[in-house]
């Protein structure tokens, strides 16, 4: 079971670990590019070089993300605690608020409606994501090797295009006067949307912005199916044949269970991923027309950032890093209690 | 049991319409870079510019500081990716070699780091920029970018190094070797594959970033994916130019992309899965 879950390649724990830590001979003698003290032959026994080269060695790494992201993540609460506006940022003054800021979020309806629109963006997101990627997953399964390679090639540059390009490319495509977008619409005999401006309202740029959004991550939800898929026996399939299952059946009964690790871990990620997603949502439209499509990290970034009340975008900051922390812990615990090892 | 004709088309068919889905975006921002105006600003689309211009490209290239921008990106991210390859490689071989208390809760750290909220976290880094004077300079972006991309190095540097068997080390050292020769001599080498497709992700996320540098940099701290986002609005409807500059932006990675698809995520399942 462990092993399909470890075909996603964001960091998941993994079985097998305990192979990995080692024996006592390998930890013995210890040390590596001049982060070791001086020590005795390698041969010799665990000494005090021996037990302090891995922490000697994690240092760095330890140290950078005390200070890279421990620091950041702290200053973070701490703003959310301070008013601090433009005037206090040209000035450098420090007035401590207490919850004022929290206070005034909660009871802010604004909050609540980004808030809840971001649970539904994020929703309509992970469900297409996810379904759309198991879909192409099956189908690479399925197809012979000529066509999968065809499918392959352009799902991995749906994939590998950076994002503020593919942003740029969007709303060209979706451009009102000359975007392929309304051209093809309006030859289909729509010609309603000969001229329609994509980003007039909530519910067209979130269109385009979930349509981008999708149209970059079903590639990877894809390959990792596929991945998974080549991983179950044929004799599975076989078996189920036989016994009579439609195509339904089979994916039901031999491809769901035996690929849930990977189901149960890709829509977490995606779930977070797309819940702090920011450079799509905010280079397609900016959070408009009128603020209606902002989600939670726009929302911070500009009442933040663009508004000069940095304290207020902080508070917004940490609530939703809240969010993202239980769904985070969830996450954990799945990966967690799944594997018997970390 | 033969299948019918119909039944043995239909993922074809279906697959071909995905192909298109998928790749027509790319495709068009490529084409539109090469197409004289005429042919972007038209009333019926033209799929294939047969007639190509390189004027677009030109545009791009003589925009301001374009040339700044380019080196920013370039400075920004090979920093970071080599920084980021010197730390965890020091750090991937304690957790995939050595035994020691902490092991498992800095596992766990990293994991947890690497979904860390960068995107909500850019308020709180200006400030801290801010207080240090370095707002507009390369230095935080390549380390906050070094620290963006640490996490996915260790992990995936990690189950490159348990890859490579315990006994090459082990007779490196009975030959003579101290641990750290034998690691220089003997797993560095074999490294250099996971090395390479491990940088190549955190190239690919340092080239692309855009939250942190849109709050931290204006002017001529620009890096590329900052320039590109203003282009269009530099350059009002100019949709050759502003295609031609994301061609330009993308092409790198795309390339990096296909050439080292294979081994990087072949590398990087094979590296997870052995653990």
């Amino acid at each position: 079971m462990a092993v399909h879950s470890e075909r996603v390649q964001a960091p998941s724990p993994d079985a097998g670990q305990a192979v990995v830590a080692g024996s006592g001979t390998s930890a013995a003698g210890g040390g590596s590019k001049g982060a070791a003290p001086k020590r005795t032959r390698p041969a010799g026994g665990p000494g005090a070089g021996a037990r302090f080269a891995p922490y000697l060695l994690l240092l760095p790494a330890v140290l950078a993300t005390i200070g890279l992201l421990g620091w950041p993540l702290v200053k973070t609460v701490l703003l959310s605690f301070q008013n601090l506006n433009r005037r206090q940022l040209v000035m450098h003054l420090t007035e401590w608020t207490g919850f004022d800021n929290y206070k005034e979020q909660l009871t802010d309806p604004d909050f609540w409606a980004v808030t809840g629109r971001t649970v539904v963006f994020t929703l309509v997101n992970v469900v297409l994501i996810m379904v759309g990627g198991t879909l192409v997953g099956l189908l690479l399964n399925h197809l012979g090797k000529k066509m999968r390679l065809v499918l392959s090639i352009g799902l991995l540059m749906a994939w590998a295009m950076p994002v503020v390009a593919a942003t740029t490319v969007y709303t060209w495509l979706f451009d009102q006067q000359w975007g392929v977008v309304n051209w093809f619409l309006d030859q289909l005999g729509w010609h309603s949307m000969a001229d329609y401006n994509w980003l007039s309202s909530q519910y067209s740029t979130f269109f385009v912005v979930i349509l981008l959004i999708v149209w970059q991550s079903i590639p990877f939800v894809a390959f990792n199916m596929y991945a998974g898929l080549t991983t179950i026996p044929k004799e599975l399939y076989e078996a189920a044949r036989m016994d009579g299952a439609g195509a339904g059946k089979i994916f039901s009964l031999v491809i769901f269970p035996n690929l849930k690790p990977f189901f149960l871990a890709t829509t977490f990620l995606e779930v977070i991923w797309v819940f702090k997603s920011f450079t799509q949502v905010y280079a397609i439209n900016g959070g408009g027309p009128e603020n209606l499509t902002r989600t939670l990290p726009v929302h911070a970034f500009l009442e933040g950032s663009s508004g000069q009340h940095y304290g207020i975008g902080s508070a917004i900051a940490v609530l939703t890093i809240l969010m993202l922390g239980a769904l985070m812990a969830y996450y954990f615990r799945i990966m967690i209690k799944q594997e018997d090892e970390l | 049991m033969r299948r019918s004709l119909f039944g043995r088309t239909w993922p074809n068919v279906i697959a071909v319409v995905l192909f298109v889905f998928f790749i027509f975006p790319v495709y068009w921002m490529v084409a539109t870079s090469f197409k004289q105006d005429r042919d972007i600003i038209s009333k019926t689309p033209v799929f294939l510019p047969l007639d190509g211009t390189l004027d677009h490209f030109t545009t791009a290239v003589d925009a301001p500081n374009f040339w700044t921008y380019v080196l920013n990106s370039v400075t920004v991210t090979v920093g970071a990716v080599l920084l980021s390859l010197a730390i965890a490689t020091l750090a991937s071989f304690a957790i995939a070699r050595m035994k020691f208390r902490g092991r498992k809760t800095f596992v766990l750290i990293i994991m947890v780091a690497q979904m860390a909220p960068w995107e909500v976290m850019t308020i709180a880094v200006y400030m801290i920029s801010r207080d240090n004077d370095m707002l507009n300079s390369l230095l935080p972006l390549t380390l906050f970018y070094m620290m963006m991309v640490l996490p996915f190095t260790i992990w995936t540097l990690r189950g490159f190094i348990a890859a490579v068997p315990k006994e090459l080390e082990e007779s490196a050292m009975v030959d003579g070797c101290t641990r750290t020769q034998a690691f220089v001599k003997v797993i560095f080498p074999l490294l250099a594959p996971g090395l390479m497709s491990t940088s190549l992700f955190g190239f690919i996320t340092a080239w692309n970033e855009f939250p942190l540098v849109l709050i931290l940099n204006k002017e001529e701290g620009k890096t590329l994916p900052l320039w590109l986002s203003s282009f269009k609005t530099a350059f009002g409807n100019d949709w050759g130019a502003t295609m031609a500059a994301s061609t330009m932006f993308a092409i790198p990675v795309l390339i990096l992309f296909i050439f080292l698809q294979r081994k990087a995520v072949g590398g990087l399942t094979d590296g997870a899965v052995k653990g």
